[in-house]
């Protein structure tokens, strides 16, 4: 990805954008080793065309204030690191335009909710992975291995397309009101998880993962109020999955 | 600061470190050390495909794999190991399928393959269908399902800790591996783990260009690092310009687009590669069509405004076709310029995208202390590493190949070393330099700002030593970079913290990059030819008879305190096929 602080707008080949405009970004931070509160702090930038919230994120950490902290890799939603609460939802900072959003208000960017935060955008991912891991994401199988590979219709492939896209970025377990206010909910994307190898037909594992999804009252918290769909960068229907998930297992059939 | 000891550590949880973590980790008690939570790692943006001869939809074998890879990569490749990878490819697909790959299916449930740059049928006769895929998003389920192993086989990984530095000490005379120095970002201490084996497997350096697909944190660490420590780097100055980046953005479209049928475009709607590769046209190896592009623009047939792209026309594929093969890259695409490419061409340019070059190592992985050495416990693989299977330029699909047949070697060999290999002493104050290091740019008030120096140093690489090279630019990038790091030198961070303190560690990250800038421009300059991925205005031709030979850059200390590159040569192993013109 381009370093685009300060892109020149003729760089970015302009497809409907906007040439250059004022934006106000209210971030809320917080340093561990100074604040005993987060807070709340303004910066108004000049940027341009295409840029994207994380370009606004690294313009300031660049050339205002580089103790800015926040997670980013890939920079084009494919690595999961920078789900962040914009103004109020979440997203990917490297996804989001600045321009689609309005900018007549500042754009508010907070940590993602219901994980701890560690310093200002950062928050504390283990809690998150611990959940991912414990409805045993891997292919589980009976008996020897074939010596070439397992056979898999197109259909039978296309049936778990969907749950396969997860990028681990936790925009929808975090956009999760039973999650905010439940210590024990393990959230949608342990789901997402779980119905990627649910529905794949080599799978043999089906029954233990739904048993760990029942048993510790997994899928039936989920009340479908549908934020995590609107939440997944990746256009997952994460709710449908979830709802496959509980008529997988009031049927026991996959 | 705290220590710890394992049998093998393995540093980066790319496709290459979780796949060798997979192997060392059931034979030897193993850590992988990994700066970014694995699944972050930039394996998962690969896009297009892993190819081996399967046969699955059409005939094929591993020799016609070997002789594409050889001669896609200029006669660079060293063969022994080409062929290696050829052979070895079939199990590492089928490997991955049996850990749970989502692969694409063919109507009778095998796995699907599909069209990719410079893979053909019998030398040459004909495009072949060799890469297996996953949609457009095979190396996000090659890193989800080789994490998803590591989660099964309980793999200790010790996430968001930077390795700073590699521990070697002297016995009887031979240096030998002994450990690494971590950084945890989250706590800000330093860690030194002690080890047998240490594997390398940090991924690629394209941050040192502007334009580039690799992601913000590919500074090649793992590079730098070794080579501070007096270690080789191999073929620096090759690296893969990829011809479809989005333009003035760099974000990849991936070949599997013209694997489909995209074709690319200038003003005059003309189908150029026509012109420049006849037979393979858009299919060609990545630097034929890079400088095909580059050359359109030039000449004054670049599209758009300022006429500085050339199109990727899919206007005429049917768009369930796209959206069934071709789905995220055509997001990308509206993302990010707003463009819909089932009925607009889309704008594309060369973006920075692989690192040829990388750690010099025998097929076995383990890392070379000169042409004939090696250096007992330190191993490398994936892009970090140069085996060479990739040569002077790679064969697309051939890097997803590379990590899961040489990350697998890696982690074996590791482990095995580790079984036999007595313990090596620490040194004294093992962490002492990159306490100075980190320390140093902490309190240095009142500096330039990191981002500021960084920025120059992308510009001029790109300016300079990009797909056009020539003594003129070269030697310009040269003196930039020489200027850039006496600022470095008086550069200062803002965030004086202990923790999360990104600013000190983008700081660490540029001094590897300024390191690695110098490296690629030496071996550039020196190198007096055009091949594969380096092209040289002043030298257009291949030259067989003086430059048919492996770069091999040391840092030597000066006498006043600073450090230059040294140069020294490498045979290429060459087992069956010579050198032969390159016509596509
Ligand atoms: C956009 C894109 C598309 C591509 N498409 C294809 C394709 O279709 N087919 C193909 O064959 N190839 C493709 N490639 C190339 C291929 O994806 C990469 O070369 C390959 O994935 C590199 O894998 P790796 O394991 O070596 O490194 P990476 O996956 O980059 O992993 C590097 C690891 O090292 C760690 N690390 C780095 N520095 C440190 C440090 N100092 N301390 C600790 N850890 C560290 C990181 O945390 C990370 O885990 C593509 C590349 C890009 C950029
Ligand atoms: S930086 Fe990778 S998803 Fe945004």
């Amino acid at each position: 990805m381009t370093v685009t602080t300060e892109a020149p707008v003729k760089e970015t080949p302009d497809a409907g954008g906007v040439p250059s405009f004022q934006v106000t970004m209210r971030l809320r931070r917080f340093n561990p080793e100074s604040d005993t509160e987060p807070r709340w702090e303004d910066h108004t930038l000049t940027m341009h065309g295409t840029d994207r919230v994380l370009d606004a994120l690294h313009k300031i950490k660049w050339e205002i204030d580089g103790s800015l902290t926040f997670r980013r890799s890939c920079a084009h939603g494919i690595c999961g690191s920078d789900a962040m609460r914009i103004n109020g939802r979440n997203r990917l900072a490297c996804k989001t335009l600045l321009k689609d959003l309005p900018l007549d208000k500042p754009i508010s960017v907070e940590p993602i909710k219901g994980l701890a935060v560690m310093k200002d955008l950062v928050v504390d991912m283990e809690p998150f992975y611990a959940a991912y891991k414990s409805i045993m994401p891997f292919l589980i199988t009976t008996g020897n291995d074939p010596s070439r590979e397992r056979r898999q219709s197109p259909e039978e492939r296309e049936r778990f397309d969907d749950t396969t896209k997860c990028i681990l970025c936790a925009a929808c377990t975090t956009s999760c009101p039973v999650y905010w206010s439940d210590g024990q909910y393990f959230g949608p994307q342990a789901i997402v998880g779980a119905h990627r190898f649910i529905f794949d037909s080599r799978d043999e594992g089906a029954e233990e993962r739904l048993e760990i999804l029942n048993d510790r009252e997994g899928v039936w918290r989920c009340r479908t109020t549908f934020n995590c769909t609107d939440a997944c960068p990746r256009g997952i229907e994460v709710t449908k999955a979830i709802q496959e998930v509980k008529q997988a297992l009031l049927f026991r059939r996959v | 600061m705290q220590t710890h000891q394992y049998d093998v550590v393995i540093v980066g949880a790319g496709g290459a470190g979780m796949r060798a973590a997979l192997e060392a980790g059931q034979r030897a008690r193993t850590a992988v050390i990994t700066k970014l939570y694995p699944t972050r790692s930039h394996t998962g943006a690969a896009q297009g495909g892993m190819c081996a001869a399967l046969a699955n939809v059409e005939e094929d074998s591993p020799e016609w794999h070997t002789f594409d890879t050889v001669k896609g990569g200029d006669f660079l490749v060293d063969q022994d190991a080409a062929e290696i990878m050829a052979k070895e490819a079939i199990d590492a697909v089928l490997d991955l399928e049996k850990m749970g790959l989502p692969f694409n299916r063919t109507p009778d449930g095998t796995i699907d393959q599909r069209r990719f740059g410079g893979h053909t049928r019998n030398h040459g006769e004909a495009a072949v269908r060799r890469a297996c895929y996953s949609a457009d998003r095979t190396g996000h389920m090659i890193l989800q399902t080789l994490y998803q192993q590591c989660i099964k086989h309980n793999v200790d990984f010790f996430s968001e800790f930077y390795v700073l530095d590699l521990i070697f000490n002297e016995v009887d005379g031979e240096r030998r591996t002994a450990g690494v120095v971590a950084y945890d970002l989250a706590s800000g201490e330093i860690h030194v783990v002690r080890a047998k084996s240490v594997v390398f497997a940090t991924g690629g350096a394209g941050k040192v260009y502007k334009t580039t697909s690799n992601a913000h944190t590919l500074t090649g660490d793992g590079m730098a690092i070794a080579y501070r420590r007096g270690v080789p780097l191999e073929d620096m100055e090759f690296f893969q310009f990829h011809p479809t980046g989005l333009a003035g953005l760099g974000i990849l479209l991936s070949e599997a687009a013209r694997g489909e049928g995209a074709i690319l475009r200038n003003c005059d709607g003309e189908r150029f590669m026509e012109r420049y590769a006849p037979t393979l046209k858009d299919l060609a190896p990545r630097d034929v069509v890079a400088r095909a592009m580059a050359n359109e623009v030039r000449e004054g047939r670049g599209a758009g405004p300022n006429k500085d792209y050339v199109l990727l026309d899919l206007t005429h594929l049917e768009p369930a076709h796209i959206d069934a093969k071709l789905p995220d890259i055509t997001e990308f695409a509206r993302t990010y310029l707003g463009i819909e490419p089932y009925t607009e061409p889309v704008p594309v340019f060369p973006t920075a995208h692989y690192a040829m070059g990388g750690i010099p190592t025998t097929v076995e992985t383990e890392v070379l202390a000169d042409n004939e050495r090696v250096i007992p416990g330190m191993f490398a693989a994936g892009e970090v590493a140069c085996v060479s299977v990739h040569g002077a330029n790679r064969l697309g699909t051939n890097s997803l190949l590379d990590i899961n047949v040489f990350g697998r070697r890696a982690g074996i060999a590791a482990a095995a070393f580790a079984a036999k290999a007595p313990w090596v002493e620490l040194p004294e104050s093992p962490e002492a330099d990159t306490v100075a290091l980190l320390e140093g740019m902490r309190e240095r008030e009142d500096g330039e700002r990191i981002a500021d120096i960084r920025r120059a140093l992308q510009e001029t690489m790109d300016a300079n030593a990009q797909v056009f090279r020539s003594e003129a630019t070269l030697k310009q990038a040269l003196a930039d970079i020489a200027s850039l790091r006496e600022r470095y030198d008086r550069a200062s961070v803002q965030d004086k913290g202990r923790r999360f303190n990104t600013d000190l560690l983008e700081a660490v990250e540029l001094g590897f990059l300024l390191d690695l800038a110098e490296v690629i421009v030496t071996g550039a300059l020196e190198r007096k030819e055009s091949r594969g991925g380096h092209f040289r205005e002043d030298y257009q031709n291949r030259d067989d008879v003086n430059y048919m030979r492996h770069t091999m850059a040391y840092r030597t200390e000066n006498a006043d305190g600073g450090a230059a590159v040294r140069l020294d040569f490498k045979p290429v192993v060459v087992t069956r096929y010579q050198p032969m013109e390159r016509k596509f």
